[in-house]
């Protein structure tokens, strides 16, 4: 079957969709978008975590054929969204910039090309402009195999739109759908802490 | 590959202390590919895609230990889509086996399966659904035979040999084939010292079977090349360990199978095993396509191999003023279908086996058995792990029994530096034992009743149960517990453990840039991080790039035992000092004659220049090297080790010993046997923390995979099928953000004048002494004997 | 697989009738799990999003008229005085990503013994409206479980709405399981008191092949509390009759063994919830507390 709906502010397409795929597999394997993460297929750990119509779900428990016509956000789109949100309110399309994806996974040519960049430039983003969730997640040391974290911050991003100065239970609770193996939590606790207090200063 | 390889002796002391380089060792810089996982760009083995790929399955078998009478793949092969169909049969080399010691596990099953969820043959199709129906249309008839399911199955007369015909170098001294590798400890007369204890304890421990449980599932792409190779793109712990094991099955010269790393997602042991690589390279090679294949969740849980789950008896005596007189203890480590690593795991858990305290009497015997159970490795802490877990258990017993405060009796037996091993080897570096101890118990203990704190009612978050709403506090009693655990670092027993480093400086853009390439496998750790900072440290450049890791640079070992910051980053060190020389000698025959400090002064790397050790700056970088590039790549070696002696255990086999302490405290709810932790304190000694970051990261980590496998982590394998109860995320649990406590940790900086930087391997200390600290405080809620991890509710609340 | 997008709700019970195979599809977090761990393979798939009027509800003077496919989300924000019982419940549902998904109608209609909704529904009274092209009617709650993961749906028909009895009294629920979140249940119970009948009702989770009430547990809590002059008097329960009480709901109570626990444990679990929650129901009936013990979890 075919496939329409928008991914992070543009509207894509997917031909010969098996039904039984999952918005997951369509973003990953059909839109160039594997950001968001296939850790148990079964809703149990969060890592493909997106936001659908603006409510954060379970890509992988999402039939494709379910989103036509829908609106999907995933963590490539998540610094313009959340710029967007700055800006106007809510959380917006995403412009010609990176993340919005092409065709497929990633490439050889690009995997490749992957260089561990300096330390000191993910402070300066080098370029990339990161939301303030995204750029608290390196700042904490939140990230460590990081395969979670594209879940988690899709979560804790909703999170603090939500409410912007969550208590210690309020953030675990919100958390409590996403695991991580590598951190024992705490530093990811320490992330959203800090993005709350950045964006507090902020307004 | 470098230009200029030269070999320089290991560890070759420098003499030259490098200052402060800003971003350098010592700073908690951050994650170089920190932005890239934030974006969701960084690309992990299963985002790898291929124009014209096909994806990979694997049929496994739904028995544990049956003869394959017949295996039928026409229909599958029929199905449109279908690109091929692999058994036994298409195996194309000699070799048919693999394994990490011993080669010992089937490509693919040859006449047999072993264990559940074996791989019996492999798909390649255009989508993984066409994948999925046409291995489900393959046939397989199935003779079940008898099963080996524990010890007393494994060594009862008659009992079926997993493996016939075994000519593996441990047969020789093995009571039986159907163990793997035994391991005996003699030191000291037991049996005299036994005379001397005024209260002896005795305890049978049972370890559950952990899972690793990464997050990332195994996955990876293979390319076949145009000279008749294989690329591979894989998540893996130790590219060239696969390679040495992935080449012969395919009948490949190594060089003609170049491995990449792809991005990990996580790993803790469970990627020290092959599991998809040689698929989809037979795949990739019979289709003349790229094939990817990515496991879900429950294929994963029979992709790899697990913790061992152990048997563990022990006799503990001591003096009643506290003084530990004996330990005598038989460890039964049951290895599953394969070996994989057990003999390294029998090493460990036996050396180990009476824990960080002195102990001049000891008889200990430890074993790994072959069973049609699944088969267990590699993870965090092996062997380590399961001893730590019985003997905190009998420390407890212990202190209880000669009315002594648990921490005070701990103390008072704490080994230290100086302290003789039972395999005779001297503990010749710091070895806080007592201090670690002391700290974690002189924390103040967090607040009681903290679900009470929200002001109106219970805030069920806090309490046992959680979000579940089981309690408002009725039947909740708090507990403290300690522990303390030892672990070694790196590979132990003679082997010959090195890393490989290659460091290229030159000028870009007209500053200095050094450019570290290893074969490390960055699996989370935050290797490439610690990696960056040594070279900027030892260049005195601020811009480093790390190429990524490759079979095309010598071997980094693996990403395990705690050992790749001492052995990557020490080879890494190690090549940056030959660069800084070579560099310095350019200098010196360039402008050696403008000024004597050249020929004279100490000269330091440092902010991009030359300087004399008093701060004189001789010259820039980039003026020296101008062109020219210094392109080095040196292996490195940490200090001998021996195997330990088959009868008696001696051997100085261990690098380097690592320590941490817990303190747990739990909130149980005694009636529905709910267990809560609120706190799980930990100190540990690190040598030097090369990134604090990171190395507190690591510990909460560790800690709370610890954590889990106290009370909710285990791999139920049927006893009489031997078949995997629970290979999903919804039945095997591991601890959520609400079952994670606050994880204070205090970290001593203790040098090791061995290790570079005086560092300590510290990855696997905090999953020991975690698990027996949260068991310690539930038995002190309950005053319940726990013999058994993980504990269960049925466990605490006598509803087994 | 085909895969079947109906605008309406005439056009998905034309389709369910069409091909009565259909397997319906909301929020996706059971079928999608069977489908992508090649538990299941359906012929049709019959997805129920584009249908706004299962996502609505309606807040009657007797009944909430709940949307089958009303998130657990919007349960427990907008639903907790006139469903405390079902909102627990639902907070107890797997994560928040999930609650944001999935709703009673999935439970209900894949009927496992260890849906979370089936005490609270039990317990609070509610009938199930189901529709076909044949027209609707109503199931009591108490007739929908047929058997481990049956129920009493025909072929062609599809859960509209639940129907269920606004709260005239405090209800309690609670699950246990082997972790602090994100946890299937190993065993459930929900706890309503019904002061305006002067009943009390029950259900139980997971302990038995379809979720259940405890009737004898009831019938004597009924028989003391009128006897006892506990309505009116709005005095302290007493231990034994709160002990008797969660007796009597173990009692009830026919597990089995399994992966996530024995059998003696979820009898013995459901005992103790049972007789917890009658103390927390009955202290909140009594006002004394005057605090809001649903409001934290």
């Amino acid at each position: 079957m075919r496939v329409n709906f928008t991914v992070n502010g543009r509207q894509q397409e997917a031909d010969d969709v098996w039904e039984g795929e999952s918005l997951l597999y369509v973003l990953r394997e059909r839109m160039g978008l594997p950001g968001s993460k296939n850790a148990c297929e079964q809703g149990e750990c969060g890592s493909c975590t997106v936001r659908l119509d603006g409510v954060p779900v379970c890509s992988c428990l999402v039939a494709a054929g379910q989103v036509e016509g829908r609106d999907v956000v995933t963590v490539e789109g998540l610094a313009e969204f959340s710029k967007q949100r700055e800006q106007h309110g809510h959380g917006g399309a995403c412009g010609a910039g990176g993340g919005c994806g092409g065709k497929g996974g990633v490439t050889l040519d690009a995997a490749k090309q992957w260089q561990a960049k300096p330390a000191g430039d993910s402070q300066t983003g080098e370029g990339v402009e990161l939301s303030t969730i995204q750029q608290a997640f390196i700042d904490a040391g939140a990230v460590q195999c990081g395969f979670c974290t594209p879940g988690l911050l899709v979560q804790a991003d909703a999170l603090l739109e939500e409410n912007s100065s969550p208590s210690d239970q309020d953030i675990r609770e919100a958390l409590s759908g996403n695991l991580c193996r590598c951190t024992g939590y705490e530093k990811i606790l320490d992330a959203v802490r800090l993005a709350a207090a950045r964006q507090g200063e902020a307004v | 590959m470098a230009q200029n390889t030269r070999t320089v002796p290991a560890g070759t002391p420098t003499n030259v202390t490098q200052k402060h380089t800003k971003g350098g060792i010592g700073e908690s810089t951050l994650r170089p590919d920190g932005t890239l996982k934030v974006t969701g760009e960084f690309a992990y083995s299963s985002d790898m895609w291929h124009e014209d790929m096909l994806w990979g399955q694997t049929l496994r078998s739904t028995v544990a230990h049956a003869e394959i009478v017949s295996i039928d793949i026409s229909e599958a092969l029929a199905l449109p889509g279908v690109y091929s169909v692999l058994t036994y049969d298409d195996l194309p080399a000699e070799m048919k086996n693999y394994g990490l010691e011993i080669q010992d596990t089937p490509v693919l099953a040859n006449g047999r399966v072993r264990h559940h969820g074996e791989p019996v043959a492999l798909v390649a199709a255009d989508h993984p659904e066409t994948a999925r129906r046409a291995a489900a249309k393959i046939k397989i008839d199935y003779r079940e035979l008898p099963l080996v399911t524990d010890e007393a199955s494994a060594l009862a007369p008659g009992a079926p040999l997993i493996h016939e015909g075994r000519d593996d170098h441990h047969i020789g001294h093995v009571p039986h084939p159907n163990i793997v590798h035994r391991q005996p400890i003699i030191r000291g007369n037991v049996e005299e010292a036994r005379k001397r204890a005024d209260v002896i304890v005795e305890g049978e421990y049972t370890f559950g079977m952990q899972d690793q449980a990464f997050l990332g599932p195994e996955s990876g792409l293979a390319v076949p090349s145009e000279d008749g190779g294989v690329e591979l793109y894989v998540a893996t712990q130790w590219l060239h360990s696969d390679l040495k094991q992935i080449a012969p099955v395919l009948g490949l010269p190594e060089e003609k199978v170049r491995m990449t790393l792809s991005g990990v997602g996580g790993a803790f042991g469970g990627r020290e095993d092959i599991s998809m690589q040689i698929h989809a390279c037979l795949l990739a090679l019979a289709t003349n396509k790229p094939v990817k294949i990515v496991y879900n969740r429950f294929e994963s849980f029979f992709g790899h191999v697990h913790r061992h789950p152990a048997k563990l008896y022990y006799e503990h005596g001591a003096t009643k003023d506290g003084k530990l007189t004996h330990m005598k203890c038989k460890i039964v480590l049951d290895g599953g279908a394969y070996a994989s690593a057990s003999p390294a795991v029998v090493g460990n858990a036996s050396s180990l086996s009476v824990g960080p305290y002195v102990l001049e009497d000891v008889d200990i015997e430890a074993i790994a058995l072959y069973t049609n159970n699944p088969p267990c490795g590699a993870m965090r802490g092996f062997g380590a792990v399961q001893a730590c877990f019985a003997y905190e258990a009998q420390m407890d017993k212990l202190a209880a029994k000669l009315g002594m405060d648990p921490v005070e009796f701990r103390q008072l037996n704490a080994m230290e530096m100086g302290t003789v091993m039972p395999t005779g080897q001297v503990v010749d570096s710091p070895a806080p034992v007592a201090e670690l101890l002391r700290r974690v118990k002189s924390r103040p203990l967090p607040p009681e009743r903290q679900w009470e704190s929200a002001g109106e009612g219970a805030d069920v978050r806090a309490l046992p149960g959680g979000l579940s709403n089981t309690t408002h506090g009725e039947g909740v009693v708090r507990g403290v517990g300690y522990a303390v655990g030892i672990k070694n670092v790196g590979f132990s027993e003679g082997f010959d453990d090195y890393s490989t480093a290659r460091v290229r400086l030159e000028v870009i853009n007209g500053e200095p840039v050094a450019m570290v390439h290893t074969a490390m496998a960055e699996v989370g750790q935050g290797g490439i991080t610690v990696h960056a900072q040594i070279a900027r440290t030892e260049l005195g450049v601020t811009q480093v790039t790390i190429h990524p890791a490759d079979t095309q640079v010598g071997s980094a070992g693996s990403t395990s035992a705690s050992r790749q910051t001492y052995m990557t980053g020490g080879a890494v060190k190690n090549t940056c000092e030959a660069v800084r020389e070579a560099l310095l000698e350019i200098g010196r025959r360039k402008n050696g004659s403008y000024h004597p400090a050249w020929a004279t002064a100490e000269l330091l790397l440092e902010g991009g220049k030359i300087v004399t050790d008093g701060g004189e700056v001789l010259a820039d970088i980039a003026e020296i090297l101008g062109d020219e590039a210094i392109d080095l790549e040196l292996e490195y070696r940490h200090h001998p080790t021996v195997p330990f002696d088959l009868v008696t255990g001696q051997g100085n086999g261990h690098v380097q010993y690592t320590f941490a302490a817990h303190r747990a405290v739990v909130e149980v709810d005694t009636e529905l046997g709910l267990v809560k932790v609120v706190e799980l304190a930990t100190a540990q000694d690190v040598g030097k923390a090369l990134n604090m970051l990171s190395v507190v990261g690591q510990i909460q980590g560790g800690t709370t995979q610890g954590l889990g496998v106290a009370i909710m982590e285990e791999i139920i394998v049927d006893p009489k099928t031997a078949k995997v109860r629970n290979p999903s995320f919804t039945d095997y649990l591991i601890p959520t953000i609400l079952d994670t406590p606050t994880i204070p940790v205090d970290v001593l900086e203790l040098a090791d004048p061995k290790a570079p930087y005086g560092l300590r391997g510290m990855g696997e200390a905090p999953t020991l002494s975690s698990t027996p600290a949260v068991l310690a405080a539930i038995r002190q809620a309950t005053g319940l004997e726990i013999n058994k991890t993980p504990i269960r509710p049925e466990a605490l609340t006598g509803t087994l | 697989m085909d895969f079947l997008r109906p605008a309406s709700w005439e056009e998905a019970l034309a389709a369910k009738a069409e091909f009565p195979t259909a397997v319906p599809i909301a929020g996706g977090t059971d079928v999608m799990v069977e489908i992508n761990f090649d538990h299941r393979r359906p012929e049709y798939l019959l997805d129920l999003n584009r249908i706004g009027l299962l996502r609505e509800w309606e807040v009657g003077e007797d009944v909430v008229r709940l949307g089958a496919s009303v998130p657990y989300t919007q349960i427990m924000e907008n639903l907790r005085t006139e469903l405390p019982g079902l909102a627990l419940a639902s907070h107890t549902v797997a994560s928040p990503q999930i609650r944001n998904r999935g709703g009673v109608g999935g439970n209900l209609g894949c009927a496992s013994p260890a849906g979370d909704s089936h005490p609270a529904l039990l317990a609070a009274g509610a009938e199930v409206e189901v529709e076909s092209v044949r027209g609707s009617r109503l199931i009591p709650i108490d007739e929908f479980y047929t058997g481990v993961k049956r129920n009493a749906l025909a072929a062609d028909e599809l859960i509209k709405t639940v129907h269920i009895k606004k709260a005239d009294g405090p209800q309690q629920y609670s699950k246990v399981g082997s972790r602090n979140a994100m946890v299937i249940a190993v065993c459930a119970f929900g706890l309503a008191l019904h002061p305006q009948t002067r009943t009390v009702r029950t259900g139980i989770g997971s302990a038995a092949p379809t979720p259940i009430r405890a009737k004898a547990a009831e019938e004597f809590l009924n028989a003391a509390l009128e006897e006892g002059g506990f309505w009116e008097s709005g005095k302290v329960i007493t231990p034994s009759i709160a002990k008797q009480f969660g007796d009597l709901a173990s009692g009830a109570a026919n597990p089995i063994d399994d992966v996530r626990g024995t059998a003696k444990y979820r009898r013995h679990a459901v005992g103790i919830m049972a007789r917890r929650q009658l103390v927390w129901t009955w202290e909140q009936y009594r006002g004394t507390t005057g605090r809001s013990l649903e409001g934290a979890a």
